[in-house]
C-alpha cells in the first residue's frame, strides 16, 4: 500500500498481502447486480474495483487477496446476476465459477433492503455448494428505510452463516472475514436447508440427484447438476462426460487450497 | 475414486436426463423459478419488518425523475447543466497548465541548446513528444476534472438505471434492448468501456447491436474537441451572457444527434443484420443513496480521470513524434504534413472540411484526443504542435487564414461525432464480439455515416448560398 492510500474512504479491513507463498484459500463472492459487492470487495483488499450505485458494472472477474488470522486469501469477485440460470455472459462467468473453480468458500453478498429477490440467488448458490457465508450488505440503508431484519432467523431459515454489514463504511466486515476463514478451513461445516415443493420438476430433480449422487457419492452440487441437465445445459453435459464431476468430489476431500480453477474451466483435470 | 458396480455410468445419467427434459417440457423453467421464489417471499417475510415510514423520498424523487412527462426534460437538462458547469470551469485552469506545461518546454529547449545537443534531438524530444503530452494532458485535465465528478455522482445517487427506465421505450421500438442506455451512459467516459459493459445483455442479438453503436455516444476524447469548437464558433456568435448557455446547448444536441443515429442504426440493424424482437427484461431500480462525497472524488479522479488521462499520453506520445517526423520531414519545396494534406483537400472539401482536418482524424486513430492539436500544428506550419493562447486568437487562425467557415466548424463537430472508433475501441469491440467482421462493421458504419452527413450538409449549404 502506497501512503497516499491512508487518507482513502474505506481503508482495508484485510491486510492486503502481496507474496503468494504458502497454502491460500479462495473465496468467491456472489451476489445479485447493486448489492454492494464491489465495496465488500474493495474494502477486504484494498483494491479499487470502481463502485457505483447501478446494475452491472463489474462484468469480468476481478480478484485480489487479504489476510486473517494469518491465513491467505484469494477473493474473486463474480460478476453480478440476478441468478444462475440464463444463459447471458455474466451468470455463466459466476456459475462455472463456483461449479468449476471449486471456491473454498462463496459469500453471497445480499441487499438486506431487497432480500426477497436476492433470496433468490442464495438459494441457487446452496443448491451448488454448502460452503456458503451470507454477507447482509446494506444494513444502514435497512435503517434509513425503517426494515428491522432478524438476522439470526435468516441464519437459521438458510442453514448457513449470515453476517450483517454496511459495507460502505466497513462495519461487519472483521465478523464477515473470521466467518469466511472458520467455513473455508473447515472449522464450521453449514448445513445449507434445502426445502423443494412437492413438483413434478422437484420429483424429476430428486431422480436423477439420486442417480448423479449413486455415481459421485458426497457430491455437494449434485442436485445443481441435476437441475442443469433437466434444463439440457451443454456445458454441464460435457463436464459429466468428461468425468470432471468425480474430481469434484475429490477436490471436496482434500484439503481446500489445492484446487486450480483454471484447469477444471477448461475441463482438461 | 472407484465406481462401484451398481453406480450408473454417465451415459445412463444423461439418458434418463433426456427423458426426464422430455417429460418436463417448458413446464421445467417456470415450475423451478416459481418454487425458488415462493421460498425467498416466505423466508423474507419472516426475517424482515417494515416500519411505518420508507421510501417517502425516493418515491417522491421518481414520480419526477422517471414520469414519462418530466423525465426526459430533467435528464436533458441535467446533462446541459453538467455540460455548461464544465465548458464554464476548465477555460481557465486549461490555459494555465498549458502555460505552465509549454513554459518547461522552453525552458527544456533553451538547456538542450545550450548543452549543445542537435536541434532534432530537441525537436524530436521536447517540441515532438512532449508538446503532444502537454496537449493532451492541458487540454483534458480540466474539463475530466469537471465532468467526471458530476457524472460519478449521478452513478452513487442512482441516477443511471432511471436513464435506462426513461428511454426503454425508445430502445424497444428500435429493436434494441433497454439496458443499451446503460451501456451508451458508460460510453461518455469511454466507449471502449461502454463496449465492455455491453456484456449485461443477455441476448447475444442485442448486445452485438448495443456494442456496435455504442460509438454514436461521444466519448470523453471527443468532448474536449466538441467543447473547444462550442466556446469558439457557436459562443461567438451569441451575445455574451448566453455565448457559455447556447454553447452547451450545442453539445447537448450533438449528444442528441449521436443517440438519434444509435437508434436509427439499431432499428436498421434489428430488421436486416441482426434481425429479432427486443427481449423483455427486468431493471431493478435501486434505492438512491446518499452519495459518499470522498468516494467520488476518489473513483471520479484515480480511476477515471488518471486512467482515461494516461490512457491518451500513452497514445499522445508517439503520436506527437510521428506528428513532428511529418512536418519536419520534408519533400521538395513542403513538409510531408502539407504534402498529405494537399492530397486530401479535395475530398476534405467535399465534405465541407479540408484535408488538414482529416490527416488529423488519420493521425488521431489512436485516440480521439489529439485532433485539434494536430490540425492547429500543421496550420501553424511551425513544425510543432502548437498552442494558440486565446480562444479569439484562435478563431483568428482559423476564420482569417485558414478559410473556416460556420459549415466548417459544424461539419467538424459532426464527423467528430460520427466516424471510426478509436483503435482501443475498435480491438475491444473485436475482442467483445470474437470477430473481426464485427470490429470492422463498428469501424465503417459510422465512418460511412460521417461521410455522408458531412457531404450532405457540405452540399445543402452549397446549394443554398
Amino acid at each position: 500500500m502506497n501512503s497516499h492510500c491512508e487518507g482513502c474512504p474505506a481503508l482495508p479491513a484485510g491486510r492486503p498481502t502481496k507474496d503468494s507463498a504458502g497454502p491460500e484459500a479462495t473465496v468467491a463472492l456472489a451476489g445479485n447486480p447493486n448489492t454492494g459487492k464491489s465495496s465488500v470487495f474493495n474494502a477486504l483488499t484494498g483494491l479499487r474495483q470502481h463502485t457505483g450505485n447501478w446494475p452491472g458494472k463489474t462484468v469480468g472477474r476481478a480478484e485480489g487477496r487479504y489476510s486473517f488470522g494469518g491465513r491467505r486469501f484469494k477473493l474473486v469477485d463474480l460478476p453480478g446476476t440476478y441468478s444462475l440460470l440464463s444463459a447471458s455472459q455474466d451468470e455463466e462467468i459466476a456459475r462455472d465459477f463456483i461449479l468449476f473453480g471449486r471456491p473454498d468458500c462463496t459469500v453471497v453478498v445480499v441487499d438486506v433492503t431487497a432480500l426477497e429477490r436476492n433470496l433468490n440467488l442464495v438459494l441457487q448458490v446452496l443448491e451448488i455448494t454448502d460452503r456458503v457465508v451470507v454477507c447482509a450488505n446494506l444494513m444502514d440503508e435497512a435503517r434509513r428505510l425503517d426494515l428491522a431484519v432478524d438476522i439470526e432467523a435468516l441464519s437459521r431459515e438458510l442453514g448457513v452463516p449470515v453476517v450483517p454489514t454496511s459495507a460502505r463504511t466497513g462495519s461487519g466486515l472483521t465478523d464477515l472475514m473470521r466467518e469466511v476463514d472458520a467455513v473455508a478451513s473447515g472449522k464450521h461445516h453449514p448445513r445449507p436447508r434445502l426445502v423443494h415443493p412437492a413438483s413434478e420438476v422437484e420429483r424429476a430433480a430428486d431422480e436423477l440427484e439420486a442417480m448423479i449422487l449413486r455415481a459421485a457419492p458426497g457430491l455437494a452440487s449434485a442436485r445443481w447438476v441435476a437441475y442443469r441437465l433437466l434444463d439440457g445445459d451443454v456445458r454441464v453435459r460435457r463436464a459429466l462426460e468428461a468425468g470432471e464431476l468425480a474430481d469434484l468430489v475429490q477436490a471436496q476431500k482434500l484439503p481446500p487450497p489445492l484446487s486450480n480453477p483454471r484447469l477444471a474451466l477448461e475441463g482438461h483435470p | 475414486m472407484t465406481a462401484s458396480s451398481s453406480a450408473p455410468t454417465a451415459a445412463e445419467i444423461l439418458a434418463r436426463a433426456d427423458s426426464l427434459q422430455r417429460q418436463l417440457g417448458d413446464a421445467f423453467r417456470d415450475q423451478l423459478v416459481v418454487g425458488l421464489f415462493e421460498r425467498s417471499d416466505a423466508i423474507a417475510r419472516k426475517v424482515v419488518q417494515k416500519g411505518a415510514r420508507r421510501g417517502s423520498i425516493d418515491s417522491a424523487l421518481d414520480r419526477w425523475l422517471t414520469s414519462p412527462v418530466t423525465g426526459l426534460p430533467i435528464m436533458l437538462a441535467m446533462l446541459a447543466v453538467i455540460l455548461w458547469v464544465t465548458i464554464v470551469g476548465a477555460n481557465i485552469p486549461s490555459a494555465w497548465l498549458g502555460q505552465g506545461l509549454f513554459w518547461i518546454e522552453e525552458q527544456a529547449d533553451r538547456l538542450f541548446t545550450a548543452a549543445g545537443a542537435p536541434w532534432w534531438l530537441t525537436g524530436f524530444v521536447w517540441h515532438g513528444v512532449y508538446r503532444g503530452l502537454a496537449w493532451v494532458v492541458s487540454v483534458m485535465l480540466p474539463p475530466m476534472a469537471i465532468f467526471f465528478p458530476l457524472f460519478t455522482f449521478l452513478e452513487d445517487l442512482g441516477y443511471l438505471p432511471r436513464v435506462a427506465f426513461n428511454l426503454d421505450w425508445l430502445f424497444r421500438r428500435a429493436g434494441a434492448h433497454g439496458k443499451q442506455a446503460l451501456t451508451m451512459a458508460m460510453g461518455f467516459g469511454c466507449n471502449a468501456a461502454g463496449v465492455t459493459a455491453c456484456r449485461v445483455i443477455d441476448s447475444p442479438r442485442e448486445r452485438i447491436i448495443a456494442i456496435l453503436t455504442n460509438n454514436f455516444v461521444p466519448c470523453n476524447g471527443r468532448f474536449p474537441t466538441l467543447i473547444m469548437l462550442a466556446s469558439v464558433f457557436v459562443a461567438a456568435a451569441f451575445p455574451p451572457v448566453w455565448a457559455s448557455l447556447a454553447a452547451a446547448g450545442s453539445v447537448v444536441g450533438i449528444v442528441l444527434l449521436g443517440s438519434a443515429f444509435a437508434l436509427l442504426v439499431s432499428w436498421v440493424l434489428s430488421r436486416t443484420w441482426l434481425r429479432g424482437e427486443a427481449s423483455s427484461f427486468t431493471l431493478e431500480l435501486p434505492p438512491y443513496r446518499r452519495p459518499d462525497v470522498r468516494r467520488i472524488l476518489y473513483t471520479s479522479f484515480v480511476d477515471r480521470t488518471i486512467f482515461v488521462l494516461l490512457r491518451a499520453m500513452g497514445t499522445a506520445g508517439p503520436a506527437g513524434a510521428v506528428i513532428w517526423l511529418l512536418a519536419n520531414v520534408h519533400a521538395g519545396d513542403a513538409s510531408l504534413a502539407v504534402h498529405i494534406a494537399n492530397a486530401l483537400q479535395p475530398l476534405g472539401t467535399f465534405m465541407g472540411l479540408d484535408g488538414v482536418i482529416l490527416l488529423a482524424f488519420i493521425i488521431a486513430i489512436p485516440a480521439n484526443e489529439i485532433v485539434v492539436p494536430t490540425m492547429l500544428m500543421v496550420y501553424m506550419g511551425v513544425g510543432r504542435m502548437t498552442d494558440v493562447p486565446s480562444l479569439d486568437a484562435l478563431r483568428n487562425l482559423l476564420v482569417g487564414q485558414h478559410g473556416w467557415t460556420l459549415l466548417t466548424a459544424a461539419n467538424l463537430m459532426l464527423f467528430s461525432l460520427l466516424h471510426n472508433p478509436c483503435a482501443t475501441t475498435i480491438l475491444t469491440i473485436r475482442k467483445e464480439t470474437g470477430s473481426r467482421k464485427w470490429a470492422a462493421v463498428g469501424a465503417l458504419v459510422p465512418l460511412a455515416i460521417g461521410f455522408v452527413v458531412t457531404s450532405a450538409v457540405a452540399g445543402i449549404v452549397r446549394l443554398l448560398s
